[in-house]
């Protein structure tokens, strides 16, 4: 049996142990719905305001302030329609999740305008220019905190300042920053703040949208008084209970600065790779990042092809976003940033998590350059390091 | 088992290579399913009275969702590459060009030409395959007394599939396997019900992949409304052999080699389109006689029995994929420009199509008809 590697965690994560431990009797014998009045109920009820009081322990607000979701997709979709009505102005980066994008783009349909703020080399997004973006009508700035792809850090502080002096709403997408790195919504000084449960360790389908107390925010859908109003449907108690447990743990190992432990790892994957193989550079050098993310190029390499190839010989990477049929399209972000087409589509994510070890790196520095060089071999456009015209 | 190879199927989501992808597992090879997806059918929905639901064949996600349920069946790793930007580069482009010049063109062999048998197989290899198989009617043979790939007519002369695929190179052809080669579509169907594929029943597709319903004319309108190109005024004369200027037309990209109906115009006798002379956008008209000729010219000529053409060479010509192969006289003019001479003359030679050549079985050869 081939030993499999995962280092695709910014795609999702496995559900911890001790995750799956605390969800498990919400499954069989605690099966109550939080809303019934009788015992069943109670025993629910507590067991989700228990991991909303964990999850607002994580991200430094009140309970109160938590709204459950069905995951990162639809705290995005809140904060963005839930916020904001036609004839609002917002500012965004055109290095989003697709998420944000897609959801910033359905209400430009209904009347909202939307800047779409560019970012420099490095995949930053320049405070000045979302100071420089603001209208009279602007009522939301939306950035994220952490890049998909790059896992590049953008300067939510200061866009938080910028957003508290105009008055503005600000939405952060932190799906790929919680547990990775210290979340305080205070200090970033946003009015809602997205997480997913599957990027930290809790099951897929489940999320959780802070939002400020006393921030008016219309509902997607409608039904219930779940969740003060803001969500509607019965809520998913084993998720959110997952997830709750997901945000304790996060608190404690970032206390044992376990995120240590997956930065030097990370740190020694990307050296090995550019120590071994030429015509490779990281996406993103030079700007902060999240300890698990690298991005890297190879030229004269069909990312596509690399990613089958590592695939079938045990090695989990992507490139790229996965569209529907499951075929990869050039990324937006890598574009966005400036790189020529040909390296957006020979670059390579490799993302790390608390599970993995150094001999996962050690054995993806065996795979990846043996991959290239095979690649490089049969390209039609290299030979020997030279371009072939 | 020292002939197990590493194998990549393309896989259509189709019933031929599905049966292919189900008995190359069968027989113990290391088996990698890949699926192009080559065109994004939702790109024209709504242009230009293009349907707003797609339900064509090339590409849908349906067809992706039953190749990969095929692969999961057979227990094969299974993935989708994409190649939409140099399919429309190498295959869409030049589609709408060619009718814009007056020619009549097939996109299959290009898409044989520049994706299925050379993007596909840089990418087999490139993740370790040896070898590309296709659902492909033909057969690959290597012959030891010239040394040469050979690229034969199959079993079933019904779905004969040859004339699509003239322009491979010895190199392609010494790494692609035809496995229905020998078999009958009955027979793959056959295959498929007993290697339990879902799919078994699924009829075959026809038109080609990318224009829906096979209405070219409305693709073309869509494509360049959707790229935000002006459709070329193409309009001209209708002018009969003799050069008399008997009507007016809306473009030459309306017309093919052969056509009768929809000239708008009433004779007394019928009357079919005999020449379409891109240069000055005129559509010659003329009787049946006149739609006969014995020699045909060819550009970018492939020769795969033989390396190079000495002397003529007495063969048999299809120009087009339902034409009976007609005895012919095949010379070579310069570089790789080829003459044909018919024995006897043949009725609508279309520039744009293809000439292939046959020696019984074996394929000589093809060239585009210039």
């Amino acid at each position: 049996m081939m030993r499999r590697i995962y280092l695709d965690n910014n795609a999702t994560t496995p559900v911890l142990p001790e995750v799956l431990e605390a969800m498990l009797p919400y499954f069989g014998e605690r099966f109550g719905n939080a809303s019934s009045i009788h015992g069943h109920g109670q025993e629910t009820r507590a067991a989700v305001e228990r991991a909303r009081d964990s999850v607002a322990i994580l991200l430094g607000c009140g309970a109160p302030e938590i709204v459950f979701t069905s995951g990162g997709t639809e705290a995005d979709n809140l904060a963005i329609s839930g916020l904001t009505r036609s004839g609002d102005h917002i500012i965004t980066s055109s290095i989003e999740h697709h998420a944000v994008l897609q959801a910033c783009k359905h209400v430009e349909e209904i009347g909202c305008e939307v800047t779409y703020l560019p970012v420099d080399g490095r995949c930053l997004i320049d405070p000045d220019d979302v100071r420089r973006a603001l209208r009279p009508n602007t009522k939301l700035i939306s950035v994220m905190m952490a890049n998909n792809e790059t896992g590049v850090l953008q300067p939510v502080e200061a866009i938080g300042k910028i957003a508290a002096e105009a008055d503005v709403y600000f939405h952060v997408d932190a799906v790929q920053a919680a547990a990775k790195v210290p979340l305080d919504v205070k200090r970033i000084g946003c009015a809602a703040l997205s997480i997913s449960g599957h990027k930290m360790h809790a099951p897929q389908g489940v999320g959780a949208l802070y939002v400020r107390k006393g921030t008016p925010l219309q509902p997607l859908f409608y039904g219930g008084r779940h969740e003060r109003s803001r969500r509607a449907g019965t809520e998913n108690v084993p998720g959110i209970v997952g997830l709750g447990k997901a945000a304790e743990l996060a608190r404690r190992d970032c206390e044992r600065e376990d995120d240590q432990k997956v930065s030097e790892l990370r740190d020694r994957l990307e050296r090995g790779i550019l120590a071994q193989v030429e015509d490779a550079a990281v996406n993103g050098a030079g700007a902060p990042r999240v300890p698990n993310t690298t991005n890297i190029y190879f030229d004269h390499i069909d990312g596509e092809a690399m990613v089958i190839s590592l695939d079938l010989r045990g090695l989990a990477v992507s490139t790229g976003a996965a569209c529907s049929s499951g075929a990869i399209e050039p990324s937006h972000v890598l574009i966005a940033m400036g790189l020529r087409a040909d390296r957006a589509r020979g670059s390579l994510r490799f993302s790390l998590g608390k599970q993995n070890s150094a001999e996962d790196v050690d054995l993806a520095l065996a795979l990846v350059p043996e991959a290239v060089a095979r690649l490089r071999e049969l390209s039609p456009t290299y030979s020997k390091g030279v371009i072939v015209s | 088992m020292s002939n197990l190879k590493t194998i990549a199927v393309a896989m259509s989501g189709g019933v031929d290579s599905s049966a292919v992808a189900a008995m190359l597992r069968a027989e113990g090879h290391n088996i990698i399913g890949l699926t192009m997806q080559l065109w994004n059918q939702r790109r024209l929905a709504g242009h230009e009275g293009m349907p707003e639901s797609v339900t064509g064949r090339c590409c849908s996600l349906d067809d992706v969702y039953d190749a990969r349920r095929v692969a999961e069946h057979i227990g094969i790793p299974y993935y989708v590459v994409n190649h939409e930007e140099r399919f429309e580069r190498e295959v869409v482009r030049p589609f709408v060009a060619e009718y814009l010049s007056g020619r009549t063109p097939i996109p299959c062999s290009l898409c044989n030409n520049h994706l299925k048998f050379d993007q596909l197989l840089v990418v087999a290899r490139q993740i370790g395959a040896e070898c590309v198989a296709t659902g492909h009617y033909a057969r690959v043979e290597y012959d030891d007394a010239s040394g040469r790939w050979l690229l034969k007519r199959p079993a079933d002369r019904s779905k004969d599939q040859t004339y699509f695929l003239f322009g491979l190179t010895q190199e392609q052809l010494s790494r692609t396997l035809f496995p229905l080669g020998g078999m009958t579509k009955p027979e793959v169907r056959d295959l498929a019900r007993m290697y339990g594929l879902a799919l078994a029943e699924k009829p075959d597709s026809q038109e080609i992949c990318f224009v829906p319903g096979g209405d070219y004319k409305r693709f073309i309108d869509a494509y360049l409304a959707e790229s935000g190109e002006a459709l070329p005024d193409t309009a001209g004369e209708l002018v009969t052999a003799n050069g008399e200027v008997i009507g007016q037309h809306a473009g030459i990209h309306n017309f093919t080699v052969g056509q009768r109906k929809g000239l708008g115009i009433a004779t007394g006798s019928p009357l079919y389109v005999i020449q379409i002379n891109g240069a000055d956008r005129q559509v010659v008209v003329g009787s049946d006689d006149h739609l006969y000729s014995r020699t045909l010219r060819g550009r970018g000529a492939n020769l795969i029995s033989v390396e190079q053409l000495h002397e003529p060479m007495r063969v048999s010509v299809k120009i087009r994929h339902r034409h009976e192969p007609a005895p012919a006289t095949l010379e070579k003019l310069s570089g790789d420009e080829i003459l044909v001479t018919f024995d006897q003359p043949q009725r609508a030679i279309t520039p744009g199509q293809a000439a292939v050549f046959y020696d019984g079985d074996i394929v000589v050869g093809g060239a585009w008809i210039a």
